[in-house]
């Protein structure tokens, strides 16, 4: 294979390792093998494209998914989803969910002595316009207790999971909110050891796009791997 | 290098133990249109950690490149599928049958598909291949014989009824499944 192209790893300290003991689940869960190199084949140089009847017209608004407006604080959440040359990736899939207000996913081995909401299922999803955009319209979830130490809280945070140009552009992460004092105490955010790469987790007060009486928000530009010259530019992306 | 200066794509986090929530409706859905679909290949089998003991939070992804990439009436592509384990670490993934595809060089791979791995405690997911056993080309395909030999196993679904496979993933240990560098 060494005559191939082969898929490279990621610069140092701007991805997590498998194996950080400070998140106690990822010791028994990380590969201690070496990794292995992998060519760029067709397999690692496309990718599933998805269509728009897959998302429903609710689905990038939260806070419209139930009979009644869910309790906490309104908020958007948008940016532009880019390539690692700066272009925006057309027709990326976003999949979000999240706690609700109080700390408490709906989910039956979430146990925090939190309340549920019964207007908050807290998941939705997307796909980027042509220039890359996404908004999202929910409420900003509270900080939660988990086991990983003594006294462990999650800052609040939404999970992101995007479809770029290419299955190697696949990216499951977390967003942050700016000021908040729980991050530099998370073993996850601190997973990412370098603090440029990791900041760039956390979004930014964004007051043009906040709507006065309304709601504030947040922007949240999230850049993808992948290059022009992969080649997945085709059909209905 | 600058970090600040370059385009650096965004960090990974884990999946964490809630990702149902807004990841299984696609589980589902798939679920449904491949009720009656034909040309597919079932893949049962675990996903284990270091102590043998079953993940109940994990999530595959398997990705079969090919000319069904794009997206169906239902928006989804036939060559991607998503599966998660349940509270034994059992997953069933229904998806369509892997055809080869060349190198550059020419060479022709075997049939298989990506498989991502995600879960609780993986701060970053996980790649690697699924082949079939039943396949003549495994013998010669370069991505196989640049796994030690005895590793291979790993990365084979074992025959199991008509159009059915097994293939545990390990994420760590003697068994340890052969994950690459992305």
């Amino acid at each position: 294979m060494k005559d191939l192209p082969i898929v490279e790893g990621a610069v140092s300290g701007t991805q997590p390792e498998y194996l950080f003991p400070p998140y106690v689940s990822s010791i028994a869960r990380s590969p201690r093998l070496p990794l292995l190199l992998l060519p760029k084949t067709l397999t690692e140089r496309t990718g599933p494209v998805f269509g728009h009847e897959l998302i429903r017209p609710e689905d990038n608004d939260l806070t419209a998914q139930h009979s009644g407006d869910p309790l906490g604080e309104r908020i958007y959440v948008h940016g532009r989803v880019l390539d690692e040359d700066g272009r925006p990736v057309r027709g990326a899939l976003i999949e979000v969910w999240q706690a609700n207000a109080a700390g408490r996913y709906r989910h039956k081995v979430d146990i925090h002595d939190a309340p549920l909401d019964p207007n908050f299922t807290g998941a939705g999803r997307t796909l980027t316009d042509a220039n890359g955009y996404y908004c999202f319209k929910t409420i900003k979830p509270g900080p939660y207790p988990w086991g990983n130490h003594h006294n462990a809280w999650r800052p609040a945070h939404i999970h992101f999971s995007l479809f770029g140009a290419g299955i190697l552009s696949r990216l499951v992460t977390q967003m942050y909110f700016p000021g908040d004092p729980l991050q530099p105490l998370d073993p996850i955010f601190n997973s990412i050891s370098d603090q440029a790469a990791r900041m760039r987790l956390v979004s930014s007060l964004d007051m043009d796009r906040a709507e006065p009486d309304y709601a504030l928000a947040y922007m949240f530009d999230i850049v993808l791997r992948g290059r022009d010259d992969t080649p997945f530019e085709e059909g209905r992306r | 290098m600058s970090l600040k200066a370059t385009r650096i794509p965004a960090g990974s986090q884990t999946v964490g133990p809630y990702f149902r929530i807004g990841l299984d409706y696609l589980v589902d859905r798939m679920a449904r249109e491949d009720a009656t679909s034909e040309g597919m290949i079932q893949i049962q089998g675990r996903v284990l950690d270091r102590d043998g003991a079953p993940v109940p939070d994990a999530m595959l992804e398997f990705w079969c490149a090919g000319e069904a990439n794009g997206p169906r009436d239902h928006g989804i592509p036939d060559g991607f599928r998503r599966a998660a384990t349940d509270l034994d670490g059992n997953f069933t993934a229904k998806i369509m049958r892997p055809v080869g595809n060349r190198l550059e060089d020419g060479r022709a791979q075997a049939p298989h598909a990506m498989v991502l791995v995600f879960a609780r405690g993986l701060m970053r997911h996980l790649i690697t291949r699924v082949y079939l056993e039943d396949e003549a080309m495994n013998d010669s395909d370069p991505v196989l014989l640049s796994v030690p030999e005895e590793r291979r196993g790993t990365l084979t679904a074992k025959r199991d009824g008509e159009e059915a496979y097994r293939w545990d993933v390990v994420l760590q240990g003697t068994d340890e499944t052969v994950f690459f560098v992305w």
